[in-house]
Protein backbone atom coordinates (compact mmCIF):
# COMPACT_ATOMS: atom_id res chain seq x y z
CA UNK A 1 0.00 0.00 0.00
CA UNK A 2 2.83 2.37 0.98
CA UNK A 3 4.63 1.47 -2.25
CA UNK A 4 1.46 2.18 -4.24
CA UNK A 5 1.04 5.57 -2.54
CA UNK A 6 4.70 6.39 -3.19
CA UNK A 7 4.31 5.55 -6.89
CA UNK A 8 1.12 7.60 -7.09
CA UNK A 9 2.86 10.60 -5.52
CA UNK A 10 5.85 10.19 -7.85
CA UNK A 11 3.50 10.10 -10.83
CA UNK A 12 1.70 13.18 -9.59
CA UNK A 13 4.97 15.03 -9.15
CA UNK A 14 6.15 13.88 -12.57
CA UNK A 15 2.97 15.18 -14.18
CA UNK A 16 3.71 18.51 -12.56
CA UNK A 17 7.31 18.29 -13.78
CA UNK A 18 6.13 17.59 -17.31
CA UNK A 19 4.67 21.07 -17.37
CA UNK A 20 7.92 22.67 -16.29
CA UNK A 21 10.57 23.61 -18.78
CA UNK A 22 13.78 22.59 -17.06
CA UNK A 23 14.41 18.88 -16.44
CA UNK A 24 16.99 17.26 -14.23
CA UNK A 25 18.59 14.46 -16.23
CA UNK A 26 20.92 12.08 -14.42
CA UNK A 27 23.66 9.89 -15.83
CA UNK A 28 23.84 6.64 -13.86
CA UNK A 29 25.59 3.33 -14.26
CA UNK A 30 28.47 1.17 -13.09
CA UNK A 31 32.03 2.57 -13.05
CA UNK A 32 33.84 2.93 -16.38
CA UNK A 33 30.68 2.76 -18.49
CA UNK A 34 31.44 6.16 -20.00
CA UNK A 35 29.08 8.46 -18.08
CA UNK A 36 31.47 11.39 -17.93
CA UNK A 37 32.57 10.85 -21.55
CA UNK A 38 28.90 11.13 -22.52
CA UNK A 39 28.40 14.14 -20.22
CA UNK A 40 31.38 15.81 -21.91
CA UNK A 41 29.99 15.02 -25.37
CA UNK A 42 26.56 16.49 -24.52
CA UNK A 43 28.14 19.60 -22.96
CA UNK A 44 30.56 20.06 -25.87
CA UNK A 45 27.71 19.70 -28.38
CA UNK A 46 25.39 22.20 -26.71
CA UNK A 47 27.49 24.38 -24.39
CA UNK A 48 30.85 24.31 -26.13
CA UNK A 49 32.68 23.15 -22.99
CA UNK A 50 33.38 19.84 -21.25
CA UNK A 51 32.15 18.67 -17.84
CA UNK A 52 34.73 16.50 -16.10
CA UNK A 53 37.92 14.50 -16.46
CA UNK A 54 37.87 10.92 -17.75
CA UNK A 55 40.25 8.06 -17.05
CA UNK A 56 40.58 4.34 -17.68
CA UNK A 57 41.01 3.87 -13.91
CA UNK A 58 37.65 3.23 -12.27
CA UNK A 59 36.00 5.83 -10.01
CA UNK A 60 37.49 8.86 -11.73
CA UNK A 61 34.22 10.70 -11.01
CA UNK A 62 33.78 10.67 -7.24
CA UNK A 63 31.50 13.65 -6.79
CA UNK A 64 28.17 14.64 -8.26
CA UNK A 65 28.77 17.13 -11.08
CA UNK A 66 26.08 19.37 -12.51
CA UNK A 67 25.91 21.46 -15.68
CA UNK A 68 22.96 23.78 -15.71
CA UNK A 69 20.80 25.20 -18.45
CA UNK A 70 21.71 22.90 -21.31
CA UNK A 71 19.48 23.53 -24.29
CA UNK A 72 19.10 20.96 -27.06
CA UNK A 73 17.42 22.13 -30.25
CA UNK A 74 16.17 19.97 -33.07
CA UNK A 75 13.41 20.24 -35.70
CA UNK A 76 11.97 23.37 -34.11
CA UNK A 77 11.85 21.77 -30.64
CA UNK A 78 13.86 22.75 -27.58
CA UNK A 79 14.71 20.73 -24.50
CA UNK A 80 16.14 22.55 -21.48
CA UNK A 81 17.74 20.54 -18.71
CA UNK A 82 20.35 20.36 -15.98
CA UNK A 83 22.70 17.43 -16.52
CA UNK A 84 23.81 15.52 -13.42
CA UNK A 85 26.85 13.27 -13.82
CA UNK A 86 27.07 10.77 -10.96
CA UNK A 87 29.87 8.53 -9.64
CA UNK A 88 29.70 4.91 -10.82
CA UNK A 89 27.68 2.63 -8.55
CA UNK A 90 29.57 -0.40 -7.26
CA UNK A 91 29.11 -2.95 -4.49
CA UNK A 92 32.81 -3.17 -3.66
CA UNK A 93 35.76 -0.81 -3.62
CA UNK A 94 39.25 -2.05 -2.83
CA UNK A 95 42.07 0.49 -2.53
CA UNK A 96 44.51 -2.25 -3.57
CA UNK A 97 42.95 -2.23 -7.05
CA UNK A 98 44.08 1.40 -7.40
CA UNK A 99 47.59 0.50 -6.22
CA UNK A 100 47.72 -2.05 -9.05
CA UNK A 101 47.25 0.83 -11.52
CA UNK A 102 50.43 2.46 -10.18
CA UNK A 103 48.92 4.71 -7.54
CA UNK A 104 50.69 5.32 -4.20
CA UNK A 105 49.06 3.64 -1.17
CA UNK A 106 48.06 6.93 0.45
CA UNK A 107 46.45 8.21 -2.77
CA UNK A 108 44.77 4.85 -3.37
CA UNK A 109 43.20 4.87 0.09
CA UNK A 110 42.04 8.44 -0.40
CA UNK A 111 40.53 7.59 -3.79
CA UNK A 112 38.74 4.55 -2.30
CA UNK A 113 37.33 6.64 0.54
CA UNK A 114 36.07 9.30 -1.89
CA UNK A 115 34.66 6.62 -4.19
CA UNK A 116 32.57 5.06 -1.40
CA UNK A 117 31.16 8.48 -0.56
CA UNK A 118 30.47 9.02 -4.26
CA UNK A 119 28.39 5.83 -4.48
CA UNK A 120 26.36 6.88 -1.42
CA UNK A 121 25.72 10.34 -2.93
CA UNK A 122 24.72 8.85 -6.29
CA UNK A 123 22.10 6.64 -4.59
CA UNK A 124 20.83 9.57 -2.48
CA UNK A 125 20.40 11.68 -5.62
CA UNK A 126 18.16 9.13 -7.34
CA UNK A 127 15.04 10.75 -5.91
CA UNK A 128 15.94 14.14 -7.41
CA UNK A 129 15.90 13.02 -11.03
CA UNK A 130 13.18 13.65 -13.62
CA UNK A 131 14.77 11.29 -16.13
CA UNK A 132 17.79 9.01 -16.00
CA UNK A 133 20.15 7.87 -18.73
CA UNK A 134 21.68 4.57 -17.62
CA UNK A 135 25.05 4.28 -19.34
CA UNK A 136 26.25 0.70 -19.83
CA UNK A 137 29.44 -0.55 -21.43
CA UNK A 138 28.14 -2.62 -24.36
CA UNK A 139 31.27 -4.80 -24.33
CA UNK A 140 30.45 -6.05 -20.81
CA UNK A 141 27.90 -8.52 -19.46
CA UNK A 142 24.74 -6.47 -18.69
CA UNK A 143 23.33 -9.07 -16.25
CA UNK A 144 25.09 -7.60 -13.23
CA UNK A 145 23.10 -7.01 -10.07
CA UNK A 146 24.28 -3.38 -9.94
CA UNK A 147 22.65 -2.71 -13.33
CA UNK A 148 19.50 -4.56 -12.30
CA UNK A 149 19.36 -2.68 -8.98
CA UNK A 150 19.79 0.73 -10.65
CA UNK A 151 17.10 0.06 -13.26
CA UNK A 152 14.81 -1.56 -10.67
CA UNK A 153 15.11 1.43 -8.34
CA UNK A 154 14.26 3.85 -11.15
CA UNK A 155 11.28 1.71 -12.06
CA UNK A 156 10.13 1.60 -8.42
CA UNK A 157 10.38 5.41 -8.27
CA UNK A 158 8.54 5.78 -11.59
CA UNK A 159 11.43 7.70 -13.14
CA UNK A 160 11.65 7.45 -16.95
CA UNK A 161 14.73 5.53 -18.09
CA UNK A 162 16.77 5.60 -21.26
CA UNK A 163 19.36 2.85 -21.61
CA UNK A 164 22.52 3.76 -23.48
CA UNK A 165 24.75 1.00 -24.83
CA UNK A 166 28.05 2.85 -24.96
CA UNK A 167 31.34 1.94 -26.69
CA UNK A 168 29.72 0.60 -29.88
CA UNK A 169 32.96 1.51 -31.67
CA UNK A 170 34.62 -1.48 -29.98
CA UNK A 171 34.67 -4.92 -31.62
CA UNK A 172 33.28 -6.74 -28.57
CA UNK A 173 30.25 -4.42 -28.36
CA UNK A 174 26.92 -6.25 -28.23
CA UNK A 175 23.77 -4.09 -27.99
CA UNK A 176 21.55 -7.17 -28.33
CA UNK A 177 22.66 -8.48 -24.93
CA UNK A 178 21.53 -5.25 -23.24
CA UNK A 179 18.22 -5.32 -25.13
CA UNK A 180 17.69 -8.92 -24.00
CA UNK A 181 18.52 -8.07 -20.38
CA UNK A 182 16.15 -5.09 -20.23
CA UNK A 183 13.44 -5.80 -22.83
CA UNK A 184 11.03 -3.24 -21.38
CA UNK A 185 13.34 -0.28 -22.16
CA UNK A 186 14.51 1.50 -25.27
CA UNK A 187 18.23 0.97 -25.84
CA UNK A 188 20.28 3.45 -27.87
CA UNK A 189 23.72 2.33 -29.01
CA UNK A 190 26.32 5.10 -29.09
CA UNK A 191 30.00 5.83 -28.93
CA UNK A 192 30.31 8.79 -26.55
CA UNK A 193 34.04 8.96 -27.26
CA UNK A 194 33.62 9.42 -31.02
CA UNK A 195 30.16 11.03 -30.96
CA UNK A 196 28.65 8.17 -32.96
CA UNK A 197 24.84 7.99 -33.00
CA UNK A 198 24.36 10.77 -30.45
CA UNK A 199 21.61 12.26 -32.66
CA UNK A 200 19.52 9.18 -31.90
CA UNK A 201 20.16 9.73 -28.20
CA UNK A 202 18.96 13.34 -28.40
CA UNK A 203 15.88 12.22 -30.33
CA UNK A 204 15.12 9.64 -27.62
CA UNK A 205 15.40 12.38 -24.96
CA UNK A 206 12.86 14.51 -26.85
CA UNK A 207 10.50 11.52 -27.01
CA UNK A 208 10.83 10.71 -23.31
CA UNK A 209 10.18 14.28 -22.21
CA UNK A 210 7.36 15.04 -24.62
CA UNK B 1 36.69 -23.01 4.55
CA UNK B 2 33.66 -21.50 2.86
CA UNK B 3 30.52 -20.99 4.97
CA UNK B 4 27.10 -20.62 3.36
CA UNK B 5 24.40 -19.37 5.71
CA UNK B 6 20.77 -19.88 4.74
CA UNK B 7 18.40 -17.13 5.86
CA UNK B 8 14.74 -18.17 5.55
CA UNK B 9 12.31 -15.44 4.55
CA UNK B 10 10.43 -15.67 7.85
CA UNK B 11 13.58 -14.46 9.65
CA UNK B 12 13.37 -11.09 7.89
CA UNK B 13 9.64 -10.98 7.26
CA UNK B 14 8.65 -8.90 10.26
CA UNK B 15 11.64 -6.60 10.60
CA UNK B 16 12.12 -3.14 9.09
CA UNK B 17 14.08 -2.57 5.87
CA UNK B 18 16.94 -0.97 7.80
CA UNK B 19 17.17 -3.96 10.14
CA UNK B 20 17.02 -6.43 7.23
CA UNK B 21 20.02 -4.75 5.63
CA UNK B 22 21.82 -4.58 8.98
CA UNK B 23 21.19 -8.29 9.68
CA UNK B 24 22.39 -9.45 6.24
CA UNK B 25 25.49 -7.25 6.30
CA UNK B 26 26.38 -8.50 9.78
CA UNK B 27 26.46 -12.10 8.47
CA UNK B 28 28.49 -11.11 5.40
CA UNK B 29 31.01 -9.28 7.59
CA UNK B 30 31.54 -12.57 9.44
CA UNK B 31 32.95 -13.82 6.11
CA UNK B 32 29.92 -15.96 5.35
CA UNK B 33 27.95 -16.17 2.11
CA UNK B 34 24.28 -15.42 2.67
CA UNK B 35 21.65 -17.47 0.83
CA UNK B 36 18.44 -15.55 1.41
CA UNK B 37 15.11 -17.15 0.57
CA UNK B 38 13.31 -14.69 -1.70
CA UNK B 39 14.58 -11.24 -2.49
CA UNK B 40 14.85 -7.79 -1.04
CA UNK B 41 12.79 -4.86 -2.30
CA UNK B 42 14.59 -2.74 -4.90
CA UNK B 43 14.94 0.13 -2.40
CA UNK B 44 16.42 -2.32 0.11
CA UNK B 45 18.99 -3.45 -2.46
CA UNK B 46 20.01 0.20 -2.94
CA UNK B 47 20.10 0.61 0.85
CA UNK B 48 22.29 -2.51 1.10
CA UNK B 49 24.78 -0.98 -1.36
CA UNK B 50 24.70 2.33 0.53
CA UNK B 51 25.29 0.66 3.91
CA UNK B 52 28.06 -1.46 2.41
CA UNK B 53 29.83 1.67 1.19
CA UNK B 54 29.52 3.25 4.64
CA UNK B 55 31.23 0.25 6.22
CA UNK B 56 34.09 -0.28 3.78
CA UNK B 57 37.49 -0.17 5.41
CA UNK B 58 40.84 -1.92 5.04
CA UNK B 59 39.44 -5.34 6.01
CA UNK B 60 35.91 -5.12 4.56
CA UNK B 61 36.09 -4.41 0.82
CA UNK B 62 32.40 -4.67 0.01
CA UNK B 63 30.01 -7.31 -1.26
CA UNK B 64 29.04 -9.30 -4.31
CA UNK B 65 25.32 -9.57 -4.87
CA UNK B 66 23.21 -11.80 -7.08
CA UNK B 67 19.49 -12.50 -7.32
CA UNK B 68 17.83 -15.47 -9.00
CA UNK B 69 14.22 -14.68 -9.71
CA UNK B 70 11.63 -15.88 -12.15
CA UNK B 71 10.29 -12.68 -13.66
CA UNK B 72 9.10 -13.91 -17.02
CA UNK B 73 7.40 -11.31 -19.19
CA UNK B 74 5.71 -14.05 -21.22
CA UNK B 75 4.01 -15.60 -18.15
CA UNK B 76 0.27 -16.20 -18.75
CA UNK B 77 -2.01 -13.60 -17.16
CA UNK B 78 -3.58 -16.03 -14.67
CA UNK B 79 -0.18 -17.27 -13.45
CA UNK B 80 1.00 -13.68 -13.07
CA UNK B 81 -2.10 -12.83 -11.03
CA UNK B 82 -1.59 -15.93 -8.86
CA UNK B 83 2.07 -15.03 -8.32
CA UNK B 84 1.19 -11.44 -7.36
CA UNK B 85 -1.48 -12.62 -4.94
CA UNK B 86 0.91 -15.04 -3.23
CA UNK B 87 3.50 -12.25 -3.07
CA UNK B 88 0.97 -9.88 -1.51
CA UNK B 89 -0.07 -12.41 1.13
CA UNK B 90 3.21 -14.09 1.95
CA UNK B 91 5.88 -11.59 0.87
CA UNK B 92 8.47 -11.95 -1.90
CA UNK B 93 9.64 -15.48 -1.05
CA UNK B 94 10.28 -16.48 -4.61
CA UNK B 95 13.81 -16.66 -5.89
CA UNK B 96 17.10 -16.63 -4.08
CA UNK B 97 19.43 -13.80 -3.09
CA UNK B 98 23.13 -14.43 -2.69
CA UNK B 99 25.32 -11.94 -0.86
CA UNK B 100 28.98 -12.65 -0.27
CA UNK B 101 31.95 -10.69 1.03
CA UNK B 102 34.07 -9.33 -1.85
CA UNK B 103 37.19 -10.78 -0.22
CA UNK B 104 35.77 -14.30 -0.75
CA UNK B 105 33.42 -13.95 -3.71
CA UNK B 106 35.32 -12.48 -6.62
CA UNK B 107 32.40 -12.27 -9.00
CA UNK B 108 28.78 -13.35 -9.38
CA UNK B 109 27.71 -13.97 -12.96
CA UNK B 110 24.04 -14.31 -13.59
CA UNK B 111 21.49 -14.63 -16.32
CA UNK B 112 17.78 -15.31 -15.86
CA UNK B 113 18.26 -19.07 -15.33
CA UNK B 114 21.67 -19.58 -13.81
CA UNK B 115 24.02 -18.00 -11.30
CA UNK B 116 27.78 -18.57 -11.00
CA UNK B 117 29.89 -17.62 -8.01
CA UNK B 118 33.57 -17.17 -8.65
CA UNK B 119 35.45 -17.48 -5.41
CA UNK B 120 38.94 -16.19 -4.75
CA UNK B 121 40.35 -19.68 -5.34
CA UNK B 122 39.01 -19.43 -8.87
CA UNK B 123 36.58 -22.36 -8.67
CA UNK B 124 33.03 -21.43 -9.65
CA UNK B 125 30.10 -22.60 -7.53
CA UNK B 126 27.07 -23.15 -9.75
CA UNK B 127 23.40 -22.81 -8.82
CA UNK B 128 20.69 -23.65 -11.29
CA UNK B 129 16.94 -23.02 -11.12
Amino acid sequence: MISFMQRFLNKLLRDLFSKKKNYKIGLYGPPNGGKTTLANKICEDWLGESMGSVSSTAHETREIQIKEQISIKSKGRELMFNLVDTPGIATKIDYEDFIKTGMKEKDAKKRAKEATKGVIDAIKWLDNMDLVIVVLDSTMDPFSQVNITIVGNLQARDIPVLLVANKIDLKKSNIGRIEAAFPQYQVVGISAKYGKNTDELYEALFKLTS
Amino acid sequence: MLTLQFVPYNEIENISSANRVKKLLKIVKENKIVLLEGRLKKQEEAELIKSTMEQIDESFKGIELGVLHQDRKDMPFFNKLKKNLVQLLLGDRQGLTIIGPATIVKEIKQDPDKIQLFTESGLPLKKKK
